[in-house]
């Protein structure tokens, strides 16, 4: 039985996003892609650095991958709407992940700012994926604005801390009628694995594979948790018991009964 | 001619539309995507685009990034 994957007009089996930023080298990001089956892959954009000749990431990325260029360096709607512009410009497709950024320590997203550069980028044709602090009121107004998807935070960007925002996550996993995809923060493949048990539609992972002493096997065991997690949500996790219930029968034990 | 480039200002000599100044960059219009003003210019218009004095031009390109 398929289980795609359906955002905008792209469907597809990857449930695993991944970042590109921090690998070592670039040739690393064409194997990991390759390893992990990973179709939606995160790039940012930047000035071009004229004095070097750093080679264009794009060269190491599938031609069939979804490219989902990011807003990073926006500090508000309109340096996001511009960045958007401009990833559009490329004529590498219309996906759009919104981030914007006006706190330098945590990395937190500004949901306003956020929300103002959906409600523009919405109406012009991109295929919007906010990044957003999780907080349903406006999660739904994203939606409401023509969100594609919503990306809540699992812990701060770059830190490997795990999804300390899970009981936030899971309601809007329970009231979002759009995919829910915890993008930032997950460290390991049984947080990624956690994320799918409840119900995320997909995870988006760049740290944690990036700086993996070995990032391909990383990817790789990160593609089979995604895999493992969202095989348990449908097939229906049992019900946790306050008390314990046995797993072996409560009859024909190998003693008299009187003793 | 005066013009800044990625912030930077630039002297520059016997360039006269955008075409040619990708290419005194060696760059390849297919990885980059440019601001000529604050407008973005799509590729097919880059030899139409005149430069002159004071120009603000932005060259951008993808980059890993998460």
């Amino acid at each position: 039985m398929s289980d795609l994957l359906k955002i905008g007009d792209k469907e597809f089996k990857s449930r695993l996003f991944l970042g590109t930023g921090k690998f070592p080298n670039k040739k690393i990001i064409a194997k990991v892609i390759e390893e992990s089956e990973s179709k939606v892959i995160t790039v940012a954009l930047r000035r071009v650095d004229l004095d070097s000749k750093d080679e264009n990431v794009l060269n190491y990325i599938p031609k069939d991958s979804i490219l989902m260029p990011n807003t990073s360096g926006a500090r508000n709607a309109e340096e996001a709407i511009r960045i958007a512009r401009l990833a559009k410009a490329s004529g590498c497709g219309n996906w759009i992940k919104i981030e914007v950024i006006n706190d330098n320590k945590y990395l937190l997203p500004d949901n306003m700012e956020t929300l103002k550069a959906v409600e523009v980028l919405s109406k012009e044709g991109f295929i919007v994926l906010p990044y957003m602090s999780p907080d349903l009121s406006m999660a739904k107004r994203m939606v409401d604005a023509g969100a594609a998807a919503i990306m809540p935070l699992g812990s701060p960007i770059g830190s490997n801390r795990g999804i300390k925002t899970k009981e936030l996550v899971r309601i809007l996993v329970n009231e979002l009628n759009i995919p829910v995809i915890v993008d930032a923060g997950i460290g390991r493949p049984s947080e990624a694995c956690e994320c799918m048990e409840m119900g995320c539609d997909a995870v988006l992972v760049n740290t944690a594979i990036a700086t993996a002493r070995d990032p391909i096997e990383m990817a790789k065991a990160f593609s089979k948790a995604v895999e493992a997690g969202r095989k348990a949500y449908l097939a229906g996790l049992g019900p946790v018991k306050e008390e314990g219930r046995a797993s072996s029968p409560l009859t024909g034990f190998l003693r008299d009964e009187s003793n | 001619m005066k013009i800044q480039i990625n912030g930077k200002e630039e002297l520059i000599e016997n360039i006269t539309n955008l075409t040619e100044l990708i290419n005194s960059k060696n760059l390849k219009p297919e990885n980059i995507v440019v601001e000529h003003n604050t407008k973005i210019v799509s590729k097919e218009e880059f030899e139409n685009v005149i430069i002159t004095e004071e120009d603000k031009i932005e060259i951008i390109s993808f980059v890993g990034g998460g």
